[in-house]
């Protein structure tokens, strides 16, 4: 149980996948313009995590072992058609949310948090409950960075700010901030 | 075709369309791995391997891919070519293979390796699609060896694993940690950004003066 949480904080704050690891930077700079996208996203992405968690546990178990240099392909094909599923819900289910997400949402393929996550789950040998974990608090750290990118850049709108600055530089600027925040965490489970 | 229309698809990957300067595609491995110069050239080298050779399969094929099953095609190409940089570099540089570690499978999540496919290589001829490749994969390359330089400078006092300072160079610890790699980054895009504004007065400038001529 113990090793559970510390997979799960160790995912949402410590390694956070975009501040630590640089994964899934795309929709992180392209999207985090308005906070309730950036929060759609992030739970479209979740429930993307948690599926390819299942899918490549699966895959890891009783497909990888007899070919283990199929697994990027493996792998990278199970969550393209994942994604197309997902894809063709939301279309169906909210048209505005589909638009609202506009090309990121394809991208999430290309998304590497996604893989990334699959990845570093079997390099790390997780089991089924440790991956659903692993992919749980990676999700919802994803999440985290985007909205709390997402508000400081609602927030940058409205102040006057140099032209110079504006856009992906004050972006970057803005995340590596975020980032040395989330270094604090760094220590969180040095001394228990 | 005209000789022209290569050199131009070649040098607007480098300069005017830069991937990560100008268009800010494929920044997770732009990112993570750019601690140092060596993790930048073979990462960049790697790209270029995947890039070039994919275009020129995407481009040869592009006829017989279905228009909507063309992503997950694209992707499969990429996995392969991947697959193939993943062993050799583990083949031929083990130390360097470990330290990049799940990023050299993560070039398939590459946002500006498919991107290429489907704005360019899936449209064009294969020579000119071949082109495009190596001139965004150079532009690539060459972003991610001044952020890796830049960074190890200031990061570790050194470059290529050459000391380039005395004793009393404090390294900024920082610049080699996940935060250094944003706020290079940043600063770098703040130059281009600079450039770009430059231009643009200039361009007005140009422009004010022929109106006030005629």
């Amino acid at each position: 149980m113990d090793n559970l949480l510390w997979i799960f904080i160790s995912a949402l704050l410590v390694n956070n996948f975009v501040l630590t690891y640089f994964l899934g930077l795309c929709p992180f700079l392209g999207v985090s313009g308005s906070l309730e996208t950036s929060a759609r996203l992030g739970l479209a992405t979740t429930f993307v995590m948690l599926v390819t968690a299942v899918c490549a546990w699966v895959l890891n178990t009783y497909v990888l072992i007899h070919a283990p240099y199929l697994r990027l392909i493996c792998f990278i094909v199970v969550i393209a058609s994942t994604v197309q599923f997902i894809e063709m819900l939301i279309k169906k289910l909210s048209p505005a949310l589909f638009r609202a997400m506009g090309i990121f949402l394809p991208l999430i393929t290309t998304n590497c948090a996604i893989l990334g996550l699959a990845i570093f789950a079997t390099n790390r040998g997780y089991g089924f409950w440790e991956g659903i974990v692993y992919a749980l608090g990676a999700g919802i750290g994803f999440t985290l960075a985007l909205v709390l990118l997402a508000g400081l850049r609602e927030e940058s709108e409205l102040s006057n700010i140099p032209k110079l600055i504006k856009g992906t530089a004050m972006n970057l600027i803005i995340a590596g901030v975020l980032s040395m925040a989330f270094m604090g965490f760094a220590g969180l489970f040095s001394s228990a | 075709m005209k000789k022209n229309e290569f050199h131009e698809e070649f040098i607007k990957g480098i300069w005017r369309d830069n991937p990560v300067f100008v268009q800010v595609l494929g920044m997770c491995p732009m990112l993570a791995v750019t601690n140092s110069a060596i993790n930048a050239i073979a990462m960049g080298m790697a790209t270029f391997f995947v890039l070039v050779g994919s275009s020129f399969l995407v481009s040869t094929f592009r006829h017989l891919i279905p228009k909507q099953v063309r992503i997950s095609c694209f992707i499969i190409i990429i996995a392969t070519f991947v697959t193939i940089a993943d062993y050799t570099l583990l083949a031929l540089v083990p130390a360097v293979h470990k330290e990049l570690g799940a990023f050299i499978p993560l070039i398939v999540a590459n946002c500006l390796i498919l991107g290429r496919q489907e704005a360019f290589a899936s449209r064009y001829p294969t020579k000119l699609a071949v082109m495009d490749a190596m001139g965004m994969a150079s532009g690539f390359l060459l972003a991610l060896l001044s952020l890796g330089s830049v960074r190890e400078i200031l990061g570790d006092g050194a470059l290529f694993g050459m000391k380039l300072f005395g004793e009393n160079f404090e390294p900024w610890v920082i610049m080699i940690l996940p935060p250094g790699g944003f706020l290079t980054l940043g600063v770098i895009l703040l130059f281009f950004n600079w450039f770009r504004l430059k231009k643009d007065e200039f361009l007005e400038d140009v422009a004010a003066a022929e109106r006030g001529g005629n």
